[in-house]
């Protein structure tokens, strides 16, 4: 079987041959993620296009700035999912999304199997009780001039969920969740340091009790020795409430600490999304390996000398005019005609992962054809192939499938 | 740019229509009738019917005004209409046939014609603004010029003796209302002591610059002094901000001297701010001038307003208006083009 | 050490003390470092450490403000401190030269790019425009911009951040300095970019055989750059020498904590990380005896109270001669084996025992020399 023939959702016609072929197709998936659990959130093909307005005298709209274009994907309850990328990847702008800080373009958001993409504000209030944010700059993100008190215990006042009586309790317990002195309630947040601010700031996004917390670059403005303090007080909180966690940030060492899922995005889409091993050690998209292999080493000092990274030339191109087929396809070392030509989709590859790569394949083994041009009906060189059809049910979904096709064995791997 | 400059063109066109309707509501809004007031105390219905005729305001019934929304309205059709297609006054066609000798023609853009004054409000406005500009022009070269000056030095001297003496002069001056300062340079200055000759205005046209700068001193330096404390402490904030950054941070790291760093980099950056103070203030002198005018008898547009307030004279009012009006935007949108020139992320996006 | 060449720069007991009407903030405390041609420093540590402060008072910086900067700084021979102001603007973009972390708001945004790397040639060349401009062109195409003689022209706003530094870069390179110091240079950049601007920065090291200071928190960025690494904390160096023994054989437990805070990309996902409790400490007054006291794990292990009475003396450390720390500790190598290596990286605790053996006997064939 090759990887034309292979359509997902249509896998089970296709009996595999032998008792022992099932067996042994354990395949590219590696590591296991939570299985079983709900998803808590889906999202489904969202999209969010920023209009550009002209110059001129009309101020027409002359274009868009394509933030998120089709992003699908699901948080299970309890898990975490991380999202990273470079800026202008959209990450953040997806997390303002969920929150419905925004309202998408088109697409669909799932939480607890209702759609939000579109409610309207009075929908959302019982929403963000459920859904909470912690943002990136804990110098900005709190109100200079109100206590710590008063700003954990807003979102009480506001849902109207305690008497004013027992909010102080409720608060001095969040201080204390959060590792801070339960006594400090009526000081203001510029007697307190980077890190414990970034606490209060925890603290206000728990105190409603949220399902899921969206946490935009949490720890990128703390020092480093503040940083495993955050995180590790992430870590507890998800342990004790069990809440789930949209992870967004740049840096790929603290995600793949904080996430056994994660996404790569580029230019408002995914491009590889998998559980922590498919990505961090069985990457199969050239932009992932690039993304890893940057990322400084301390351990590269007992090696020492210059370590080979894979360069990606250039910059990221604008999301107002990005280019056609496969967005990386500018910077990308393996690319080719097809690239230009077709959006390669996001097919699964394991039991937990999934690739957006005409030429998937790990580090220096990608493979020299195509593997998408059937599925698309295409020849090589991404032209249209009249002897093909495209699949008709070349479908993204946001989770994963129970059938996926196996790289190395060419065969259609199975839970 | 260009389309930026021709839209805020025509917004600024639409908003002197809309004042000026305002300001006709306002005016019929008000209690006051002004054909009794031009009519005097002792006035037959009959004459008041007559001047209101000649002046060209709408007749009102017994008690109320007939037409409380239809007259201003209409009124300011004529108005408006005066003002694309010029006008003939009186504006009632009868009494223009009666005394054809005394028809005045008023060409576009006509913005009436007072009879309080028997003059039109262009030859008034004509011969008032220059007045006012020139005093304002004037103040305004002085308030920046020393304003920047003095800020820049107290920057530079941040924390000395200098510093703090420029501080706390500038708010000492501050403090004073420019009436103060003006009839104090009027009454010791030029009178008492006799240091400096009495001003009173010259055109360029009748005196030459060097007259007509020489008798503007006085009033520019009074109603400079009300700006220029405000420009002292604001260069010197934008200028102290402007050394913080890092850009010049860089340009003392490249080994440019002091001097080269101050003028070329932290000067220029503090520029932007200063200049849309500089653009909303001239805009926004016309009310200054009114006292320095009547302190030093100069017969601008300041005066001409308080005379036409108090004389319910409604053509040149709106006329005042819509030039002030006019200023404010014309101010803004230079505000707009300079920054252009001085901020290349507004030219170049 | 007596064979080594003389140092290219030389940094004794540098104190930058900033009097404040609460009292002296003590940035910079005595810190003492040489750096040679061709090699660079790599100064970690946290915000407030005094890493950007020392490294501004070697530009000079300082100089027109209210700091009291003590101590020598002995470039090429030459002690900058006791230098005229006018001297020392003359040796600033010439001699010593830096770039800054945020490329967007360390260019002027006013002026073309073209205009501020022409500026940053002529304050130095007397050469005419055209000249000069011809250099920036130069430079722009060294440091790998494309079209440089058209994007001489554009404003920094123009440049993608990548492109700004490294347009930050060739004006840094543009006279040639023997020092080139880079004050967090990729911190705000994307990690593809980092790596991009980590290689061009080595690349034209090797090139122009410059002296450079990289001032970092990450510690992945010095041990990729570094040849030589000096950790700070509260204005004071706590552990110096060569980055792959600093990095490998960490004797202080501030930079334990530096290394068990980060978590690594090939490291245990199930490990917690380990951070370092409490907050950087105030600069205006600091703990008493070894600054790091408050928050070091390993206060147990030393007897009496000493860490919070006395200043640990900066001193060779355990392993080798280049290798200093300040620390009381008495054997901090293996508390790191036995303790800290466990938890945050216990796949390379084998590798490090036996690297240790020829370690050992290398140490031991030096001695017998």
């Amino acid at each position: 079987m090759t990887f034309e023939e292979y359509v997902p959702g249509a896998a089970d016609d296709h009996e595999p041959a032998t008792m022992a072929d099932m067996l042994t197709v354990a395949g590219n998936a590696a590591a296991v993620a939570p299985v079983g659990a709900a998803p808590i959130l889906e999202v489904d093909k969202l999209r969010m296009y920023f209009p550009v307005k002209s110059p001129g005298l009309l101020r027409r709209t002359v274009g868009h700035v394509q933030a998120v274009d089709g992003v699908s994907f699901q948080v299970v309850e309890g898990g975490s999912l991380g999202l990273v990328g470079e800026s202008g990847c959209g990450k953040s702008t997806t997390g303002r999304l969920i929150t419905r800080l925004y309202t998408p373009t088109s697409g669909a958001i799932r939480f607890q199997g209702e759609d939000i993409a579109h409610a309207k504000a009075r929908q959302l209030k019982p929403l963000r009780r459920d859904i909470q944010m912690i943002f990136q700059d804990p110098y900005t993100s709190l109100n200079p001039r109100h206590t710590v008190g008063a700003i954990i215990g807003a979102p009480l006042a506001i849902h109207k969920i305690l008497p004013k009586k027992q909010i102080l309790p409720r608060v001095q317990e969040l201080l204390e969740i959060v590792g801070l002195n339960p006594e400090h309630y009526n000081r203001y947040p510029h007697e307190f340091s980077g890190g414990q601010r970034q606490r209060i700031g925890i603290a206000r996004s728990l105190t409603l009790q949220p399902k899921l917390l969206v946490a935009d670059e949490p720890v990128s403005a703390l020092d480093v020795s503040i940083q495993a303090q955050v995180v590790n007080l992430l870590q507890d909180i998800q342990r004790e409430f069990g809440v789930a966690f949209l992870f967004i940030a740049h840096d790929l060492a603290v995600v793949r600490h904080f996430c056994p899922e994660v996404a790569v995005m580029y230019l408002g889409k995914i491009v590889e999304i998998g559980d922590r091993d498919s990505i961090y050690n069985n990457a199969h998209h050239p932009y992932t390996q690039a993304l890893l292999s940057a990322v400084p080493d301390v351990r590269q000092a007992a090696t020492g000398g210059r370590r080979e990274r894979i360069r990606l030339e250039g910059d990221v191109p604008s999301p107002i005019d990005p280019p056609s087929g496969c967005r990386f396809r500018t910077r990308c070392p393996i690319a080719q005609e097809i690239c230009a030509r077709h959006e390669p989709p996001l097919l699964q590859i394991g039991q937990r992962h999934k690739v957006a790569c005409h030429f998937p394949g790990r580090l220096g083994e990608a493979p020299r054809e195509p593997l998408t041009s059937g599925l698309l009906g295409v020849d090589r060189e991404g032209r249209p192939d009249p002897g093909a059809s495209p699949s008709t049910d070349l479908v993204e979904q946001p989770g994963f499938a129970d059938t996926w096709f196996d790289l190395d064995k060419k065969t259609i791997g199975r839970v | 740019m260009l389309a930026y400059v021709i839209r805020r063109i025509f917004v600024g066109v639409a908003m002197l229509l809309a004042m000026s309707l305002v300001t006709f509501t306002l005016f019929f809004a008000s209690p006051v009738d002004p054909a009794q007031y031009a009519c005097g105390k002792n006035c037959s219905p009959v004459q008041r019917e007559q001047a209101r005729k000649a002046l060209g305001y709408p007749s009102r019934g017994e008690g109320v005004w007939e037409s409380n929304i239809k007259g201003p309205a209409e009124m300011w059709g004529t108005f408006a209409k005066g003002i694309v297609k010029g006008r003939q006054f009186p504006a009632d066609e009868e009494l223009r046939k009666a005394a054809p000798e005394n028809v005045v023609d008023c060409a576009a853009p006509c913005f009436g014609y007072s009879t309080y004054s028997i003059r039109t409000v262009n030859e008034m406005v004509g011969e008032a603004l220059p007045v006012t500009f020139s005093i304002a022009l004037a103040a305004v070269i002085l308030w920046i010029f020393f304003g920047v000056l003095i800020g820049v030095l107290a920057a530079v001297t941040k924390g000395s003796f200098l510093d703090r003496g420029i501080v706390g002069t500038s708010l000492f001056l501050y403090a004073f209302p420019s009436f103060f300062i003006g009839t104090f340079l009027l009454t010791y200055i030029s009178i008492k002591w006799s240091l400096y000759p009495l001003p009173s205005y010259t055109s360029i046209a009748d005196g030459g610059v060097g007259t007509w700068a020489s008798n503007l001193l006085l009033p520019a330096v009074t109603l400079a002094m009300l700006y220029m404390a405000g420009y002292v402490r604001m260069t010197r904030a934008f200028v102290l901000e402007s050394q913080a950054e890092d850009y010049v941070r860089t340009a003392r790291a490249k080994g440019l001297a002091t001097r080269k760093v101050l003028f070329k980099h932290a000067l220029r950056a503090a520029l932007t701010p200063l200049v849309t103070m500089a653009g909303l203030d001239f805009a926004s002198v016309l009310g200054g001038a009114i006292i320095t005018e009547s302190i030093f008898n100069f017969n601008g547009l300041g005066k001409l307003a308080v005379s036409a307030n108090t004389n319910y004279d409604l053509p040149v009012l709106i006329g005042i208006v819509l030039i002030a009006g006019a200023f404010v935007i014309t101010a803004n949108i230079i505000v707009d083009i300079l920054y252009a020139f001085i901020d290349p992320r507004v030219r170049v996006g | 050490m007596s064979t080594a060449p003389t140092p290219y720069l030389s940094v004794q007991d540098l104190k930058v003390h900033f009097p404040t009407p609460d009292g002296i903030v003590k940035a910079t405390d005595g810190l003492s470092f040489d750096l040679e041609r061709g090699k660079t420093l790599g100064i970690v540590g946290e915000s407030g450490s005094g890493k950007s402060v020392s490294s501004s008072a070697i530009l000079g910086l300082h100089r027109g403000s209210s700091a009291q900067v003590s101590g020598h700084i002995l470039l090429d021979g030459v002690d900058l401190l006791e230098l005229s102001n006018e001297d020392m603007r003359k040796m600033r973009g010439r001699d010593v030269s830096m770039i800054f972390q945020d490329p967007l708001s360390a260019m002027h945004p006013y002026y073309t790019v073209g205009n501020q790397l022409v500026e940053a040639y002529r304050v130095h060349n007397k050469v005419t425009k055209k000249e000069a401009r011809a250099r920036a062109v130069e430079m722009l195409d060294r440091v790998g911009i494309p079209n440089p003689d058209k994007r001489i022209g554009d404003y920094p706003h123009q440049f993608s951040g990548g492109m700004r530094q490294r347009a930050m870069i060739a004006m840094g390179l543009i006279n040639d300095p023997g020092l080139l110091i880079a004050d967090e240079p990729t911190t705000a950049l994307d990690v593809t970019v980092q790596a991009q601007i980590l290689d061009l920065l080595q690349d034209l090291q090797r090139e122009f055989n410059s002296a450079v200071i990289i001032i970092t928190h990450d510690l992945g960025v010095v041990a990729e750059m570094a040849d030589d690494v000096l950790v700070m904390y509260a204005g004071r160096a706590v552990e110096h020498g060569p980055c792959k023994e600093i990095l490998t054989h960490p004797e202080m437990p501030y930079t334990w904590g530096l290394l068990s805070s980060v978590p690594d990309v090939s490291g245990d996902t199930n490990a917690r990380l380990l951070p370092i409790p409490g907050s950087p400490p105030s600069l205006l007054n600091p703990p008493t005896g070894c600054a790091f006291h408050p928050r070091c794990l390993h206060r147990d292990k030393v007897p009496g109270d000493l860490c919070r009475t006395e200043l640990p003396p900066l001193v060779v450390g355990t392993r080798i001669g280049s290798h200093l720390k300040r620390c009381h500790l008495s054997d901090p190598d293996s508390i790191y084996e036995s303790e800290v290596l466990p938890e945050i990286a216990p796949d390379l605790v084998d590798e490090i025992v036996a690297d240790k053996a020829t370690d050992n006997a290398a140490d031991d064939a030096e001695g017998a020399r």
